[in-house]
């Protein structure tokens, strides 16, 4: 069966990596440790003795200072990509991503809210917890507006979340003028950034890979999807019903991710059209590939983020690599159709 | 099951439309619509356009669900049914599918497999063998491997027929085959569901084109204003009057000169046929190249007078059951000098002329020089004329004479040239073919 092993070539190169992007990233910092030191002090909770040389600063700062943050970002960059393969396949459409329904703009509202009147909210619910929440609400009620006798016909779908996207703009706008002193807590969230991780964060949104192996069987799905909704029915699929769950299973996957580390843009956008380009269209090669390219893509732009003499969100790293990469990609390579 | 339960089974048809009936929004779009499919044949689905085929068709492959009426295959009521297991009954070619992304040809006829496989089931030899034979029946298989943005629409459209037949379904439906095809394809479109209708597949196609219908069903469903208006062979569904009916045009019904299937010719609207009013045209035919435009011009309202014939070819015959006025020669024999003035002056006389895409000889070229000299002048080119030329460069030049002066037409847009030249004045006649 060739597509189950193209799809366990691709999964086993791309974890290596991956492996190898940590390993990058955890020697890079203010104090520099040399990647082999680095890969035997995370061996060691495998391989007993392997880590015996480490000294016990180096493994306190690459167990307890960056590998919290370097897990964070493989599994917020895993959550964004699979969502985003999900997102463009199920909306045939290529500028689809991870939150086109308006999971991103709904977490921003829950988290400004939280930052800016804490107090204003019920159960005292933290940043985190209020854009969860936000992105959840936003992501329902987005697919209640476009649902009709049963029906979610996808280009109202997009539509409802542009505009709900738009309006939610304005009411973080509002929320911003009155941020007062807590304005650049607002505007590193905003931007997105994965400073103080903690293990606790990573627990969030490694939701994402129970997500992601709920999605991993409906690939052929998503394949048939491609053909649209007509064809896809007439192929034996419960459109409706196969909608349904790839959308709620996107959105809590993107809203896990989006409210520990805020908003990332351009990775779930990106990195399946990259993937795609490089492994074809067929979802049961693309999906997992995408989860690690992207997972691979975020270790490695949060390294650069906090390499610099000033540490810059991870955001801002992103779009500042992934926009001209595209372009590039785009100039050189048919990316217009999915 | 015994012997006798088997023999109802095969007797039963495979596909039971019972009075169905669908509103999409507020607009009744098919009201109490029966029909059957018996199993191995290809029935056509004809009639204009916002009859509701489409919509039928979407009622027999579940995705709509009619709001009265049933719809039976093989003994099972789809609406019933999950989509998975109607998949397995019914397999539905659409009129464009979007495949703007590089799946190869292989992996798209795979897809249709979609509805045997459980999520997790593994490809299995019977899902192979099923695609395998799929390619090999529609052709598909020499390009197996390319990307299907890479193919054209032709072949495109095989691959999505072959789609369809990888579902192993005992019924097939395809919506407009033919729409986005060049002659040859649709042709070859229809041929293959011939083919495999006489290989035991159950077809319903809508059908656009009504002679392609004609030629290829073997049954049709004529459909108007969301009902069937009547059903059963072509050519007791295709009549003048039926199709009047559905279509509210008129239209000649004659016998297809080669394949002798029903054909179908459409007439100019009622109001511009007013210009058929006394208005006279001379048709130069020959062997039976003119008889279609004889019975089309006749029917709709012209004098038609005809000649040179030779007495007892296929335009003597078809002139003189219509009661038309015509030049004959014997058999064989050259027009004369005689028959040449007779035709020169049915000429003169007539408002217009119809050439038909006539083979030439130098015995008949005096119907040539005659018709040039008429004030308009209806050309229909179908075959190149050097394929047509039996006299050499006597019939070149008589023919280019000819052509300079006139319209050169399609057969298909032979009578309503006439209608338009008719309207024209003789000296708005365009001398140089556009």
């Amino acid at each position: 069966m060739r597509t189950a092993v193209r799809a366990g070539l691709w999964s086993g190169g791309l974890l290596a990596v991956l492996a190898g992007a940590v390993v990058v990233s955890a020697a890079i910092g203010p104090a520099s440790i040399p990647p082999g030191t680095v890969a035997r002090a995370l061996l060691d909770p495998l391989v007993p003795g392997v880590g015996a040389a480490v000294t016990r600063p180096h493994h306190t700062i690459v167990f307890t200072v960056r590998l919290p943050r370097i897990a964070l970002a493989a599994v917020v960059g895993f959550a964004l990509a699979t969502a985003g393969v999900v997102m463009q396949g199920f909306f045939r459409n290529p500028m689809a991503d991870p939150s086109i329904v308006g999971v991103s703009s709904g977490a921003a509202v829950g988290a400004v809210a939280a930052i800016v009147a804490p107090l204003a909210l019920p159960f005292g619910l933290g940043v985190q917890g209020a854009a969860f929440a936000g992105a959840l609400l936003t992501a329902f009620g987005v697919y209640l507006l476009a649902s009709e006798g049963g029906r979610t016909p996808v280009a109202t779908l997009l539509l409802a979340g542009i505009a709900v996207q738009t309006l939610l703009g304005a009411v973080v706008s509002y929320l911003l003028l009155h941020s007062g002193e807590s304005l650049r807590q607002v505007v590193y969230w905003l931007m997105g950034n994965l400073s103080n991780a903690t293990w606790s964060d990573v627990a969030v949104a490694a939701v994402a890979i129970p997500g992601f192996l709920v999605l991993l069987p409906f690939s052929r799905d998503l394949d048939v999807l491609l053909l649209g909704e007509a064809d896809a029915h007439s192929l034996g699929i419960e459109v409706e019903r196969t909608k349904r769950l790839l959308l709620a299973v996107a959105s809590v996957v993107t809203a896990a991710a989006v409210a520990v580390s805020g908003v990332i843009g351009f990775v779930g956008l990106v990195v399946p059209h990259i993937l795609r380009l490089v492994v074809g269209p067929d979802h049961r090669v693309l999906l997992p590939a995408s989860a690690l390219g992207g997972a691979t893509f975020l270790v490695l732009s949060d390294t650069v983020a906090r390499a610099g003499p000033a540490e810059v969100p991870v955001g801002i790293v992103t779009a500042a690599v992934g926009a001209p990469f595209f372009l590039y990609l785009l100039r050189t390579r048919e990316v217009h159709a999915l | 099951m015994t012997e006798a339960e088997h023999a109802r089974e095969a007797d039963r048809p495979l596909l039971a439309v019972e009075d169905v009936s669908v509103t999409l929004g507020d607009v009744p779009v098919l009201e109490g619509v029966s029909m059957t499919v018996d199993r191995g044949s290809f029935v056509g689905l004809i009639g204009p356009n916002g009859a509701g085929k489409t919509t039928l068709l979407r009622a027999i492959n579940g995705a709509i669900t009619p709001d009265e009426g049933r719809v039976v295959v093989d003994g099972e009521v789809v609406a019933n049914l999950d989509s998975r297991t109607a998949s397995r009954l019914v397999a539905t070619v659409p009129q464009d599918t979007t495949l703007s992304f590089d799946f190869d040809v292989r992996r798209t006829v795979a897809m249709g497999r979609t509805p045997h496989r459980g999520r997790l089931d593994p490809w299995t030899e019977a899902d192979e063998r099923a695609v395998e034979c799929a390619m090999e029946r529609t052709g598909v298989a020499e390009f197996a491997d390319r990307p299907i943005t890479a193919v054209s629409g032709g072949e495109r459209q095989r691959v999505v027929v072959a789609r369809a037949l990888a579902q192993e379904t005992p019924l097939l439906l395809l919506d407009e085959p033919t729409a986005s095809l060049d002659v040859s394809h649709q042709v070859r479109t229809l041929e293959l569901i011939d083919d495999l209708t006489d290989a035991g597949t159950t077809a319903l196609a809508a059908i656009h084109d009504l002679n392609l219908a004609a030629r290829y069903c073997d049954a049709l469903v004529l459909l108007a204003d969301g009902e069937v208006l009547t059903a059963g062979a072509p050519e007791a569904v295709l009549t003048e009057s039926t199709l009047r009916r559905a279509f509210g045009a008129d239209a000649v019904v004659t016998r297809h000169p080669v394949t002798g299937s029903t054909h179908v010719t459409a007439l100019p609207d009622r109001d511009r046929e007013s210009a058929a009013d006394g208005a006279r045209v001379h048709v130069i035919g020959g062997g039976a190249s003119g008889s279609r435009y004889l019975q089309a011009l006749s029917a709709a309202g012209y004098a038609v007078t005809t000649g040179a014939v030779a007495a007892g070819s296929t335009d003597a015959a078809t002139a003189r059951r219509l009661g038309i006025e015509t030049v004959t020669v014997p058999p064989q024999a050259p027009v004369d000098d005689d028959a040449a003035a007779a035709v020169r002056e049915r000429v003169a006389r007539a408002d217009a002329v119809v050439v038909a895409d006539l083979t030439v000889g130098a015995g008949t070229l005096p119907n040539l020089n005659a018709a040039s000299e008429a004030d308009r002048i209806v050309l229909v080119e179908g075959r190149p004329f050097a394929e047509r030329n039996r006299a050499g460069r006597a019939g070149r030049r008589a023919y280019e004479r000819l052509r300079d002066r006139a319209r050169v037409v399609a057969p298909e847009d032979a009578v309503s040239a006439v209608t338009t030249a008719l309207e024209a004045s003789p000296t708005g006649f365009p001398l140089e073919p556009p």
